[in-house]
């Protein structure tokens, strides 16, 4: 017998925090993994945000620092353009990205910034007890929406992944899931490909990656996998909605 | 575990560390095999956990792995 | 040269190696040579960034990866990155920010004011911190100031604030530099570029235990301490016989320079104290000076911020005096040269 599935180094021993069935622990983890398989360990900063990743630096075993509430976009460009020789990763929530950094991103995309974010995208501000997020389903019941979330007031969910890739400083930016093991397996291959985009030089890139927030949801963890297959996914489609990178997917 | 034909039954077998599985049961909806059930057991933490069972179905195909959110199954695969 | 050419061009030969900033009178000059001399240097970076708060953040990136940064603007833009000076203070990064203060609250107008005394002096973003702050008055100030707020930045990893105004921004004058820095600078041995050869490190503010954040509050003011014995500075003019003081600083002081004279050349025995580091306070110096001398006049740009360090620092000894203008309204020699001749007559000081 040999061992066929091991924790990656990059990630320490720590137990996770999160809560069960949550998808910050696996897009963790899928992170940590693609270090370890690229090597970047040594000259790899990630910049987490306020929320309950905040303490991402308790898993991630890399160098790491804090930002303010959605400035991650503009930390990073100020880390790449004084040391471009870096790989610099953002990790956001939608809260982050697309509410207060919204102005970052467009214009760290826009300018082409060569950093990727991580746009973890789970519908609320989860942890501040699971208020209305610009990614927030119509309809949707949340602690500032108890009503369900009205568009005619509350305006609709915000679509940054396909707003950004009208920004040309971005060349790769896919919508993701882990709601299920093919849907892990391919948000694997794109955190690889947003890297790998950053490590030739290209430009912005982008990974949206819905992910389970079960306690704000107010469903079981399983419950909550099924509800991003079967709801989330009508709202935001999976699939590659921007790549000019020219580069094939054999890898 | 011994190597060679001697006991082809088991193709793999996997590892459920319990103090940090928080029984969220998402391998058991996943696993092809049936071969994960919940436990009775309350960890440290107050959580049900999971094991590998004894139906002797696990082929190592470390789906549960992959989508386990606390790391904390180690695969083996024959 | 104009003034905030000079800043720009005294960052530049300090070892900047990453201006952000954002368009606002009246300190667009200074962007503006940043981006002609600054963007072209090897190594460096100079980014117009979409605002003040994005420029803030930048500079905590840069100075994250162990650059000289640097980002400047006015008044209504200094508000906007007190969240970004606050976590720069509380993660201990090194940084430069240039207020070239304008008349407010609110848009204000355009012209010179010192209404930004509280938010420079009282670290004012949230959280108990300080920056050093730095007050020029005059063009060979705005360039050794310049060079100063740099290697205090990173002698003490503080944010330094330099506090100039509108009218210091625009006045032309000529200027020496006095230093350049070498051509490669080494990187900041706290800089974060990857965990190669080390355990990972993490820059954080937050923590989830409030012992730990005590901690931390106590041992920057251990370190705001060392900075009050060490860095304190002002200028004393005439002051040994001097039966008022003025205190004034940046374009006041120099606009109260000319009164004085003015007065002693009346017979008035009237001297000045200048702080040049507004924050620490030279509180030591006010109450040495409060031993021979019992008439101060405060005077200042705004409604009156700097006055309360005064009343601090002389615990109720003394008289104080206040002169101010607000709103960007400039007065002129004369016009304090009055108020001082009239102070001097109602107190019998002749």
């Amino acid at each position: 017998m040999r061992k066929v599935y091991s924790r990656p180094k990059s990630l320490k021993r720590n137990p996770f925090h999160y809560c069960p069935g949550c998808g910050h622990s696996i897009i963790h983890r899928l992170i940590a993994e693609v270090i370890d398989e690229m090597n970047l360990r040594d000259i790899v900063v990630g910049i987490p945000p306020p929320g309950c990743s905040v303490f991402a630096h308790h898993y991630f075993d890399i160098d790491m620092a804090e930002s303010a509430h959605g400035r991650e976009a503009a930390v990073a460009t100020g880390v790449k353009r004084t040391a471009p020789e870096v790989i610099v990763f953002t990790y956001q929530g939608d809260g982050d990205l697309a509410a207060i950094g919204t102005a970052e991103t467009i214009h760290a995309a826009n300018r082409g910034e060569r950093i990727t974010s991580i746009f973890v995208n789970n519908a609320v501000y989860g942890m501040t007890g699971g208020q209305m997020a610009p990614t927030t389903l119509s309809g949707q019941k949340t602690t500032t929406t108890p009503y369900g979330r009205d568009v005619s007031l509350e305006g609709y969910p915000i679509k940054m992944s396909e707003m950004l890739a009208l920004a040309r400083g971005a060349v790769y930016i896919e919508r993701t899931a882990v709601s299920s093991p093919a849907n892990i397996r391919k948000t694997k291959k794109a955190i690889r490909k947003a890297f790998q985009a950053q490590i030739d030089g290209l430009g912005y890139s982008l990974v949206e990656i819905l992910s389970a927030c079960p306690t704000n949801w107010r469903m079981s963890p399983l419950e909550s996998w099924q509800w991003i297959e079967k709801e989330m996914t009508k709202e935001f489609p999976l699939g590659v909605i921007k790549d000019v990178t020219g580069a094939s997917d054999a890898n | 575990m011994s190597s060679g034909k001697t006991d082809t039954s088991i193709k793999g077998y996997i590892e459920v560390d319990q103090e940090l599985c928080k029984g969220c049961q998402i391998c058991i909806s996943f696993c092809p095999k049936d071969a994960i059930s919940a436990s009775d057991k309350l960890n440290v933490s107050g959580y049900l956990t999971v094991f590998l069972n004894d139906s002797g179905q696990c082929t190592g195909c470390a789906i549960c792995a992959l989508v386990c959110p606390e790391v904390a199954i180690e695969v083996y695969r024959g | 040269m104009n003034g905030n050419s000079t800043i720009g061009e005294a960052a530049i030969r300090a070892g900047c190696q990453g201006y952000f900033g954002y368009p606002i009178t009246p300190q667009n000059e200074l962007t503006e040579y940043m981006a002609t001399h600054l963007s072209r240097k090897k190594g460096c970076t100079f980014i117009q960034a979409e605002s003040e708060i994005a420029a803030i953040n930048m500079v905590y990136g840069a100075s994250l990866a162990g650059a000289r940064a640097m980002t400047s603007s006015s008044s209504p833009g200094i508000s906007l990155k007190q969240e970004g000076i606050s976590y720069l203070a509380a993660c201990e990064l090194p940084a430069v920010i240039v207020n070239m203060s304008r008349g407010g609250p609110g848009l204000g107008s355009i012209s010179a004011s010192q209404s930004d005394y509280f938010q420079a002096t009282r670290g004012g973003g949230h959280g108990d911190y300080r920056t050093i702050v730095l007050a020029p008055s005059s063009g060979q100030e705005l360039a050794d100031l310049t060079h100063r707020a740099f290697d205090l930045a990173d002698k003490y990893l503080i944010p330094v604030i330099i506090l100039g105004d509108a009218m210091l921004g625009q006045m032309m004058e000529p200027v020496e530099f006095k230093y350049e820095a070498p051509e490669e600078l080494p990187v900041r041995s706290n800089a974060m570029r990857g965990a190669k050869g080390h355990p990972s490190r993490v820059i954080k503010t937050f923590t989830s235990k409030p012992s730990e954040l005590e901690e931390i509050n106590w041992s920057l003011f251990r370190r705001y301490q060392l900075i009050k014995k060490q860095e304190t500075s002002y200028e004393a003019f005439m002051v040994e016989d001097a039966e008022l003081i003025v205190i004034a600083f940046g374009i006041a002081a120099r606009i109260a320079k000319g009164a004085i004279k003015t007065a002693r050349s009346n017979g008035l025995k009237v001297g000045m104290l200048r702080p040049i580091t507004l924050w620490p306070f030279p509180s030591d110096k006010v109450r040495e000076l409060a031993k021979k001398t019992k008439y101060f006049l405060v005077f200042e740009m705004n409604m009156g911020q700097m006055i309360e360090d005064v009343q601090l620092a002389l615990e109720g000894k003394g008289e104080i005096f206040f002169h101010g203008r607000p709103g960007g309204v400039i007065p002129t020699p004369s016009e304090v040269s009055l108020i001082v001749s009239r102070l001097c007559y109602q107190k019998g000081l002749k």
